[in-house]
């Protein structure tokens, strides 16, 4: 048996570790680690509620907007602020583009290398790839004229000696499947759609003001105006315009995205059968009209039955920190509610710098999220699963296509190549609709409804001395909730649970292992010097952290370092 | 054109504008993309073929590209820099040879390379930090391959041409930083004070500003002038008051006096709103944000002040308007309106407070007043 470390894990949001026992050619047992601490909660602590969604945007400048939309939603539960049907619908059209560009950008630039072997495709035969191509699209760039002009741009790169961000990578590893053209096709659409999401995000610059870190949020509404009449507000030209580019987004996830992902999962069926993590599946509501009620909805699958949706209730979500360096105080071999939860950093790891974590004991910056004690997986895996289960239309048609296409049943999702198809599924259902809900927008300002905000609770003088709530979203990454407590309008307690501390979550006081760390087992690892099993299974879920990898024997010495080539 | 691993040659060995050429980068859009530097660097358009001339020459340096205490906000604002091209052109001009979010290698290969780069360009390459160093407890708070961010501050920080802080965080600290700084954050220039840094703070930092940072000291063979906090005056040598599209209904007296209401609409002023860009020095009004699409200000929102020391305690709370803003003209920079700014004092007002006592004589004669 062999011990393997991971650090840094790259092309992930953060700094994530990941230490994992080896037996047979496969993970038999594997520690997540975050290796990095701010202490944002604390610092919240006796700020301006109405500030707390510029403050917990900087959790993450990834998925930028998300834990504004959570933070708002929380300090409007708590004061019961409502928000007029135009802010409702600027925020889920700012959902949608960020979902959609989060998604495509994580199967390109951050996922994709671990399918797709760039330097393979310099072999490839410019006329087939356009005719692999044209077999799966028509997207109008796909022609030999195009690949041609990528993969002398790629030969050049290479040809230079200078590899810059490519330098050093698993090229030419045996577990790479694609035949030079559909690696050919890939490389050109990985620079394809780094062009795209510049230009797709443009509708957060638009309601936004910007992105990354959009800045016209507001508890009860938005701040961007709205006004047909006005240069300063949002009128008929910045309508049209966020219109075409929605129309840009959906095109390229239909046209590109998705034929791409199912041509490069149809390599890869094995991976339908690994990683499969800790089967409890847990979303959220979404996307809510203007009455408050869901458009995706929320819910929980539990051991893998899909008989079923289980409904959700807040008080059930507790956070362990048994393995976690936080103070355990109140919270000795139990977890506490969020609204009960404290974030008092416990430092017990060992002095860096060092080669291993203590994993017996704490060993994580990361807490261990539970719902009724158990370990949950959040995500566009689960989001499809819940929506799939409930009969949403749209998303049940979508499911459908994409397991008729690659000849698999709905059990293939539990996996790995599961994981990573159900987020093109998310991103396309979601992609077509949001148009739908700008023809909303604009159908209410053609009403005359020019209203942004609900402006009755917005002095703190308006308050109740205490108040207390949380605020449920679905990000990219999946299940995001903020609870809040308010004392003499200042903040007394601020709790955020992310998806990855659901996901990335480490050991809880039972010793149950969080998904990460689940569905690592039975990883195989082809070449200990070259783990790119670890990096598949672990990108899988999109990880918004930061990592390292080294292999080493289980009793600590190490067995074999990753050698630069 | 197309050359095999067999015949690799060194890109050092050419100037960026062949690489450019190579990479079918048209001269046209090599000129365009001069222009707009020229432009983000403050430089009269006459400059522009100086621009040109310069990166004919100039050989492609190699940056690393380091995140410790932060959220990748500047990695993704790197991604969406303003002109289409300049993601493209900063990958082929730069040759950026460790970056976590987007390089192919992990783990000691990762490391590897970065190990490579600094020791093979000593003193030539540049280094960009994003995020905070903490360095309380050891800096147990951000490791990365069991080293701490301090540890890994020294080492590649010390042997750069130049250290770019990109981001408040790694300029002062930012939110890690804000009170109680539960991990002992601090900037690159605290934590390491030998290094050569220049700061490039906002939350998160413009990519245009950056882009002409490298372009800058290219052309220019320096670093550009700084003020008293670290950050090029070509960039933050202007208040946002002073450039702002709002600033006539200031002087007119026209403010938004409620989310969503008339003058909100029509683009009033948004100081009573809590807007911030009387005291906060930075270009925004002029190079805004993706292509140049938005900026806070036009959009609607008040600024709360991202490019200023300690911002996240001086500025807050965020919608509680500046006590007084004094007139004073746009002839002043940072450095002359006073250390008052960003001396760290736990709130607007004692900032504040300071300034009116120094032009009393300029108040306006309405809203002396707190909300």
């Amino acid at each position: 048996m062999s011990k393997i470390v991971v650090d840094p894990i790259t092309r992930i949001e953060g700094h994530l570790r990941v230490e994992a026992e080896v037996s047979g050619g496969k993970i038999s047992n594997a520690w997540v680690s975050g290796t990095m601490f701010r202490g944002i909660e604390t610092i919240l602590k006796g700020r301006d509620p109405r500030d707390a969604w510029y403050w917990t945007q900087r959790f993450c400048g990834v998925c930028t907007t998300v834990h504004s939309i959570a933070s708002i939603r929380a300090v409007e539960d708590a004061l019961k602020i409502p928000v007029p049907p135009n802010a409702q619908l600027i925020r889920n059209i700012i959902i949608a583009i960020q979902n959609t560009q989060d998604h495509v950008i994580h199967f390109y630039h951050l996922h994709a290398l671990d399918w797709v072997d760039i330097t393979s495709g310099l072999k490839a035969d410019p006329v087939k790839t356009a005719q692999l191509a044209a077999s799966i699209s028509d997207w109008p760039n796909n022609s030999p004229t195009y690949f041609k002009a990528v993969q002398d741009k790629v030969k050049a790169f290479v040809g230079s000696g200078r590899l810059g961000p490519f330098a050093n990578a698993y090229w030419g590893h045996p577990a790479y499947k694609l035949p030079p053209e559909a690696n050919l096709m890939a490389t050109a659409h990985y620079l394809e759609a780094l062009e795209w999401q510049k230009d797709i995000i443009k509708i957060h610059a638009i309601l936004g003001s910007k992105n990354p870190h959009p800045q016209t949020f507001l508890v009860g509404g938005m701040s961007i105006p709205i006004d047909p009449d006005s240069q300063n507000a949002l009128n008929a030209d910045k309508l049209i315009e966020i219109k075409r580019l929605l129309h840009k987004a959906q095109e390229f996830v239909e046209k590109v995205y998705i034929p791409d992902l199912l041509a490069v999962a149809s390599f890869y069926k094995d991976w339908a059968g690994i990683g499969a993590g800790v089967g409890n599946y847990m979303c959220y509501p979404e996307f809510p009209d203007a009455n408050g009620k869901p458009w995706l909805p929320g819910g929980a699958i539990l051991n893998r039955d899909i008989s079923k949706v289980v409904p959700l209730d807040q008080k059930k979500i507790t956070e362990h920190v048994e393995h976690s360096w936080y103070q355990d105080a109140g919270s000795e071999g139990k977890g506490l509610h969020p609204w009960e939860g404290s974030s008092e950093p416990n430092y017990t790891g060992p002095k860096p710098p060092y080669q291993y974590l203590d994993t017996d004991k704490k060993y994580s910056w990361v807490k261990a999220p539970r719902y009724e004690e158990k370990p949950m997986e959040v995500g566009p895996l689960s989001r499809v699963l819940v929506a799939y289960v409930s009969g949403h239309k749209e998303t049940k048609a979508a499911v459908d296509l994409v397991l008729k296409k690659l000849g698999v049943g709905p059990e293939a999702l539990f996996s790995t190549l599961g994981r990573t198809g159900a987020r093109g599924i998310d991103c396309l259902v979601i992609a077509q609709q949001a148009p739908k809900w700008l023809d909303e927008l604009i159908g209410n300002i053609a009403k005359g409804d020019l209203r942004i905000h609900s402006n009755e609770l917005w002095d703190p003088a308006t308050w109740p001395a205490e108040a207390h709530g949380y605020g449920w979203h679905e990000a990219p990454r999946g299940g995001l909730g903020h609870w809040i407590k308010i004392k003499d309008q200042k903040i007394l307690n601020y709790q955020a649970v992310v998806p990855s501390t659901w996901n990335a979550s480490p050991r809880d006081a039972k010793g149950q292992a969080g998904p990460y760390e689940a569905a690592l087992l039975g990883t195989p690892v082809a070449d200990p010097e070259k783990p790119l099993e670890i990096l598949r299974t672990i990108h899988s879920f999109d990880p918004c952290l930061a990592c390292a990898v080294h292999v080493l024997d289980a009793t600590g010495r190490e067995m074999v370092r990753v050698k630069a080539s | 054109m197309s050359k095999t691993r067999t015949e690799a040659r060194d890109d050092t060995e050419l100037s960026i504008s062949q690489i450019l050429k190579e990479r079918g980068v048209s001269r046209r859009d090599f000129l365009k993309f001069c222009s707009t530097v020229t432009a983000a660097l403050a430089l009269p358009p006459s400059f522009a073929p100086s621009v040109a001339q310069a990166l004919d020459e100039v050989k492609r340096p190699p940056l690393v590209w380091l995140e410790f205490q932060g959220c990748t906000g500047d990695s993704e604002a790197l991604l969406r820099s303003a002109n289409p091209t300049v993601a493209e052109i900063i990958l082929d001009i730069l040759s950026v040879d460790y970056h976590e979010t987007i390089m192919a290698a992990a783990g000691h290969q990762a490391e590897a390379a970065l190990d490579k780069t600094i020791t093979d360009y000593k003193g030539k390459y540049f280094a960009v930090i994003e995020g905070s160093i903490p360095m309380k407890d050891g800096g147990v708070f951000g490791c990365v391959g069991g080293k701490s961010n301090l540890e890994r501050a020294r080492q590649v920080c010390g042997g750069a041409a130049a250290t770019i802080a990109i981001g408040n965080c790694a300029s002062y600290g930012g939110i890690p930083a804000a009170a109680p700084n539960p991990t002992g954050a601090v900037g690159v220039k605290e934590a390491v004070p030998g290094a050569t840094v220049i700061n490039l703070p906002g939350c998160p930092c413009n990519a245009d500003n950056l882009t002409a940072t490298i372009v800058h000291y290219l052309v220019f063979n320096k670093i550009p002038a700084l003020d008293g906090h670290g950050r090029p005056l070509f960039a933050y040598g202007k208040r946002i008051h002073d450039n702002c599209e709002r600033r006539p209904h200031f002087d007119a007296g026209q403010y938004v006096e409620h989310w969503g209401d008339d003058g909100h609409r029509k683009g009033y002023c948004l100081y009573k709103m809590g807007c911030k860009g009387p005291a906060t020095f930075h270009n925004c009004p002029t190079q805004r944000y993706n292509e140049k699409t938005a900026w806070p200000i036009g959009s609607g929102h008040p600024c709360v002040g991202c490019a200023e020391p300690q911002f996240w305690d001086v500025m807050s709370p965020m919608y509680k308007r500046l006590p007084n803003v004094p007139g004073f003209g746009i002839e002043h920079t940072a450095d002359a309106i006073g250390l008052g700014l960003a001396a760290g004092a736990a709130g607007a007002f004692v900032v504040h407070g300071a300034l009116s006592a120094m032009r009393k004589d300029k108040e306006p004669g309405e809203d002396t007043k707190e909300d």
